[in-house]
């Protein structure tokens, strides 16, 4: 019987092809749009997983992701480094300032302040310059990737990136590019520049909480959990590892932005397009085999060997659609990492995606299979 | 499974001569005043190696009645077995196997999967009874050689005439060695010397080592072939007779 399903689906090409290109659709939409989201989703912790530096990252107890800007005394460097299980706290400031690059191109930007005498905090992978170099005189570094983007001179003749030696300001405070690093593509857009945090306080507004995050290493032999813990019982403080605060701010992101509803309701009507598609042709292939499922039934095909049919059937159009589909999507994911595209596809979207499927060619069999099943073999004798 | 074909076998007392055994057979489609009744009472046997005819007018009960005796509509009275057996009785899924291993069926529109080949169509009866593919196919062509189709085993349906489509179909209906093989309209779509080449086949090939054939037909020019004809208007057997003669006079 398995042989008969088979000849009977793949027998019909344009209906075949048409299976199994509705199910790769669904499946490709499915995977791919997941695999934005998630890339999207995943590049909002980018910055915190670049600074790999220190254990735990001390801040505002209100603070809710990386761009917060709720800052806290400067005092608190000092409280949390009286902790009990802290090896070192440094401070660093992260604050949107005005600039304007040699062109006269005014942006805002994002400037992080590292402390001055470690420089803990600083871009660990330079293109050019050293991190010491931070410490010269008025020295910011520059996103290599943004230097022909977001620091693009597009008022220059002819246009051209911000690199190293150009001086620009911020906050009418005169900085020198000093040296260029690589970054995680991130989610947030806005230029960054690195410079020190004595300097990033003198260009910035005047305020009286400065310090918007304290580094923390703990001390070999002390639980990150712990010290967390006495930190987060400062009053006005909380602290958590890079993960919790990369979590935290995904979850900022997909709460207070469309993202996630965008993407959603994409993913959704991908999955509805797909089980509309494949389980209208299933079923309108159902319909035109009836007097073929009929002539079967009358010449001994039970019900079970028609459901085994059927299943097979549709297993087999939704296992190549869902090859092709997500296939299609690895594929596209490659192309869209070779422009920018966040695209990023952990085990558990083709997972999703096997199960979309499942649900899509299921409803389908279901759907025809009601058909097949109350149908009356003495419908052969009917011409 | 067994057990239970041998006990519908008491239970339905039957003439061993006879391949199916009728009597008092009643059939209605819908309800109310939409009630049809198709079959009033039937009173019919089919003997053993015995070609019948069914005859009569559009609508008068013909093709109710081959369903009822092949087993895939159930009468709402009376009684009709075959070999002994009243699918009536039985469960479906009982019934859905011996109708599979029992009966034969050639239809007026020769119904082959347009994407099998001759030979895989020939086999769909062995198929559905689990026989491995090789060994259906290899028995397929057999049947096939038989019908004089042997040489067109891998033709497609879309490939052959009618005539050739049906003599597929007739392999089909023999090749699981059916006891009888019900026939609707067999020669209808064909014409005047391929459906006598058709019978001919029916009588020689089909006809072999005691199997029965119940032909439904409108076709006059067929009634030679057969060895009884049970004339049908409104739901009765009107008369049962030996030749076309018979039924002119």
């Amino acid at each position: 019987m398995n042989f008969l399903a088979m000849r009977m689906l793949v027998g019909d090409r344009l209906k075949y092809l048409s299976l199994v290109a509705g199910l790769a659709f669904a499946a490709l939409l499915v995977t791919q749009q997941a695999s934005i989201f998630c890339g999207y989703a995943l590049r909002t912790g980018s910055w915190i997983h670049d600074e790999r530096c220190c254990d735990l990252w001390v801040m505002d107890d209100q603070a809710d992701f990386t761009e917060a800007n709720k800052d806290i005394l400067d005092t608190a460097l000092d409280r949390v480094r009286g902790v009990s299980g802290v090896l070192w706290a440094v401070p660093m400031y992260k604050g949107y300032l005005k600039c304007r690059l040699p062109d006269g191109t005014a942006l805002s930007a994002r400037v992080i302040g590292v402390d001055d005498a470690t420089l803990i905090g600083a871009p660990a992978r330079m293109v050019e310059g050293r991190t010491d170099g931070l410490r010269r005189d008025r020295a910011v570094f520059i996103n290599a990737d943004q230097a022909g983007d977001g620091l693009l001179l597009k008022r220059a003749n002819p246009p051209r990136p911000l690199r190293v030696g150009d001086s620009i300001a911020i906050n009418d405070n005169e900085a020198i590019v000093a040296g260029a690093y690589r970054a995680t593509p991130e989610f947030f857009w806005d230029p960054v520049f690195y410079t020190t945090f004595s300097r990033a306080l003198a260009m910035a507004p005047s305020e009286r909480r400065t310090t918007t995050y304290v580094l923390v290493k703990v001390r070999p032999g002390s639980s990150i959990s712990e010290v967390a813990g006495r930190i987060g019982r400062i009053p006005g403080l909380k602290a958590v590892t890079g993960d919790q605060f990369a979590a935290m701010t995904m979850d900022y992101v997909l709460k207070k932005t469309g993202i996630l509803v965008n993407f959603g309701i994409t993913i959704g009507l991908g999955f509805l397009i797909g089980v509309l598609v494949s389980g209208q042709t299933l079923y309108t292939f159902m319909l035109d085999n009836m007097k073929h499922f009929a002539t079967l039934k009358a010449m001994g095909a039970g019900n079970l060997a028609i459901i085994k049919m059927v299943g097979l059937q549709a297993a087999w159009v939704g296992g190549i659609g869902y090859g092709i589909g997500v296939g299609g999507a690895a594929f596209t994911g490659f192309v869209f990492s070779k422009i920018g595209v966040a695209f990023e596809m952990p085990w558990q979207i083709p997972v999703i995606g096997a199960v979309a499927i499942l649900l899509c060619c299921v409803a389908a069999a279901i759907f025809s299979l009601v058909r097949v099943l109350r149908l009356d073999p003495a419908v052969v004798f009917k011409g | 499974m067994t057990s239970t074909i041998q006990e519908y076998q008491s239970v339905i007392p039957h003439p061993p001569e006879l391949a199916v055994h009728c009597r008092g057979v009643t059939k209605s489609y819908g309800a109310g005043a939409a009630k049809v009744t198709a079959l009033r009472g039937i009173d019919l046997d089919v003997r053993t190696g015995e070609l019948l005819m069914l005859v009569g007018p559009s609508g008068c009960g013909k093709t109710t009645l081959i369903s009822c005796i092949a087993g895939i509509l159930d009468q709402d009275e009376g009684r009709c077995s075959v070999f002994g057996h009243d699918f009536k009785l039985m469960p479906q899924r009982e019934k859905t196997r011996l109708r599979g291993r029992t009966v034969g069926f050639v239809f007026q529109a020769f119904n082959l999967l347009p994407t099998l080949s001759a030979a895989e169509n020939v086999a769909v009866p062995l198929l559905i009874h689990q026989i491995p593919r090789a060994k259906a196919i290899a028995k397929a062509r057999e049947i096939l050689d038989r019908v004089g189709l042997g040489a067109r085993h891998g033709a497609m349906p879309s490939e052959l005439s009618g005539g050739q489509q049906q003599r597929v179909a007739i392999a089909r209906a023999l090749v699981h060695d059916p006891k009888i093989i019900v026939c609707d309209e067999p020669t209808s779509a064909l014409d005047h010397e391929t459906g006598h080449q058709i019978m001919e086949m029916l009588r020689s090939v089909a006809m072999r080592s005691g199997r029965s054939l119940v032909i439904v037909t409108h076709d006059a020019r067929i009634f030679e072939f057969a060895d009884r004809i049970a004339q049908m208007d409104d739901g009765t057997v009107q008369r049962v007779v030996d030749s076309a003669e018979e039924l002119n006079n």
